[in-house]
């Protein structure tokens, strides 16, 4: 069965703040909703805590590593879904349940599966 | 048959073998090879051999003989086995039969034309794998060069293989949904045959017949649906008077001087009827098809250019500006109103309208009219010095001609 990752863009808000209950809720309730085609999924922590990590050159080069990056735009990734799906059309019925879909948008993506 | 009458009875037969292929491979850009290496080997033997008595079972046959040895040289690579089903129906010799192709193209049409692909890689995957045009062609339709035509097919193939958009025709509760994006790409087909913007001939005779058998065949599956009954009314109204467009010697012959005799009756009686019947289908206000159809029946209706309803055609354009605004509808209403309420009011919209070739034309004619010959001279020099199609271009440098005689 195909499997498409459904990547969330929504407000950078922080999952775990109290206001945000209510729309956890909503999310939680989708999954629920959807077990049967959902493989996995995660929420993410705000992009104020992410790291870029580069190596310089080839393997084995210097690690560089930045702080961010900080979503300047309205939008940013703050979590996936991972969908099984029997083609794009059931797919795109699925992610039109995740509340990102009316509070942002979700980017469905087909995985690549070994044959 | 010469090379060019061989290639024009594969581009006709084309589509009809990929529509099925397409469905037995599961693979669009094998089956799109597939017909593609057939098409080679009979450009190659047809001419030398003459064309084979049933061309499409030779083509059908060596497609799928084709798509056989794509899929055995896949699994070689891949190092696996094929499963058996595809392989045994394309061993087939027998060709599908007429109800099953009208299945197919219509899956076909439903998978160029999905919500997940963007409207111009719609149009481009419909003109290539329903059309047979070639890349070239298309660029020239969508205004765009070669490769970056090439480049957005092998995108659109990779989009629908990887993500698996479906080779069906979608339940009847999602049809309203999807029928103004197919409906969009039939009528952009027809708009492609029936007004190029460059090349040899005003109108590409064998596009415009494909786009009205593909509205025919969608409206003939949906009969009830009001947009599939006004996009086929509006190709047939406009196609009933192609016979007048042109005079015998391939020379453009414009509104005011055709032969309306010439007009299709049957053709514009059958349009007024299904526009007709779309409105009646209809409950929300008139969309784009059903007011471009409204106005191609108030021309058809006329018994003579002075006998139009100019006013009525400028209702009806104002509807469609207000409904679907678009640089060739602002132009149209412009001469309209030119009819309607004097060649002044007519260049005063004019005014207010980005200038382009047929901008400039549409100006030279009104400033004409008006005895300004010498701003009219300026005017369509200005209009030749961009895309037209030949015939329009000698049109044009014919009518220059007759301007420079009366300045």
């Amino acid at each position: 069965m195909p499997q498409y990752l459904a990547l969330t863009y929504t407000a950078d808000v922080d999952w775990w703040a109290p206001e945000q209950a209510a729309e956890l809720a909503e999310y939680r309730r989708f999954a629920v909703d959807h077990a049967g085609s959902l493989r996995a999924s995660a929420v993410l922590h705000p992009t104020a805590t992410a790291t870029v990590v580069r190596v310089e050159g080839a393997r084995g080069g210097r690690v560089v590593t930045t702080d961010g990056p900080y979503a300047e735009t309205k939008e940013a990734l703050t979590g996936y879904y991972l969908i099984e799906a029997a083609d794009l059309d059931e797919a795109v019925a699925v992610a039109a349940e995740i509340p990102a879909a009316w509070g942002g948008a979700v980017e469905v993506r087909p995985v690549i599966v070994a044959k | 048959m010469t090379v060019e009458a061989v290639a024009e009875t594969i581009r006709v037969e084309g589509a009809r073998i990929l529509a099925t292929l397409i469905r037995t491979v599961g693979d669009v850009q094998i089956a799109e090879d597939a017909v593609q290496e057939a098409v080679v080997s009979a450009l190659a033997a047809w001419p030398v051999s003459g064309v084979p008595p049933q061309p499409r079972a030779w083509l059908t046959v060596t497609a799928r003989r084709k798509a056989i040895d794509i899929l055995r040289r896949e699994q070689a690579r891949r190092g696996k086995e094929e499963e058996g089903g595809r392989m045994i129906d394309l061993a087939r010799s027998d060709l599908p039969s007429d109800a099953v192709v009208h299945d197919d193209l219509l899956r076909l049409i439903f998978t160029c034309c999905h919500p997940t692909l963007s409207p111009p890689t719609q149009v481009a995957l419909a003109l290539r794998t329903l059309c047979g045009l070639s890349p070239a062609q298309i660029a020239g339709v969508l205004l765009t060069t070669e490769a970056a035509t090439e480049k957005r097919l092998t995108r659109a193939r990779q989009k629908i293989a990887a993500a698996r958009i479906p080779y069906r025709v979608p339940p009847p509760d999602e049809l309203p949904d999807r029928l103004p994006a197919v409906c969009a790409v039939i009528h952009s087909l027809y708009t492609a045959g029936h007004a190029p913007v460059g090349g040899g001939s005003a109108v590409d005779v064998d596009a415009c017949a494909e786009a009205v058998r593909l509205a025919e065949l969608l409206h003939g599956l949906l009969p009830d649906q009001p947009t599939p009954a006004a996009v086929l009314a509006l190709l047939l109204l406009t196609e009933a008077r192609r016979p007048a467009r042109l005079s015998a010697t391939g020379e453009v012959v414009t509104l005011d001087r055709q032969d309306r005799s010439h007009w299709s009756g049957a053709a514009i009686a059958r349009g007024i009827a299904l526009l007709n019947a779309s409105l009646h289908a209809s409950s929300r206000r008139a969309d784009a098809y059903q007011l471009q159809a409204a106005i191609a029946a108030e021309h058809a209706r006329a018994a003579s250019y002075d006998g139009t309803d100019w006013p009525e055609i400028v209702r009806l354009y104002d509807l469609l500006m207000s409904v679907a605004p678009s640089p060739a509808a602002g132009l149209a209403r412009a001469v309209a109103v030119a009819e309607a309420a004097g060649t002044d009011a007519g260049l005063a919209l004019l005014a207010g309208l980005p200038p382009s070739p047929r901008w400039h034309a549409v100006r030279a004619d009104l400033l004409a009219r008006a005895g300004r010959y010498a701003e009219a001279v300026a005017a369509l020099t200005a209009s030749l010095d961009g895309p037209a199609t030949d015939p329009e271009r000698r049109h044009r440098t014919r009518r220059l001609a007759e301007l420079r005689e009366l300045v």
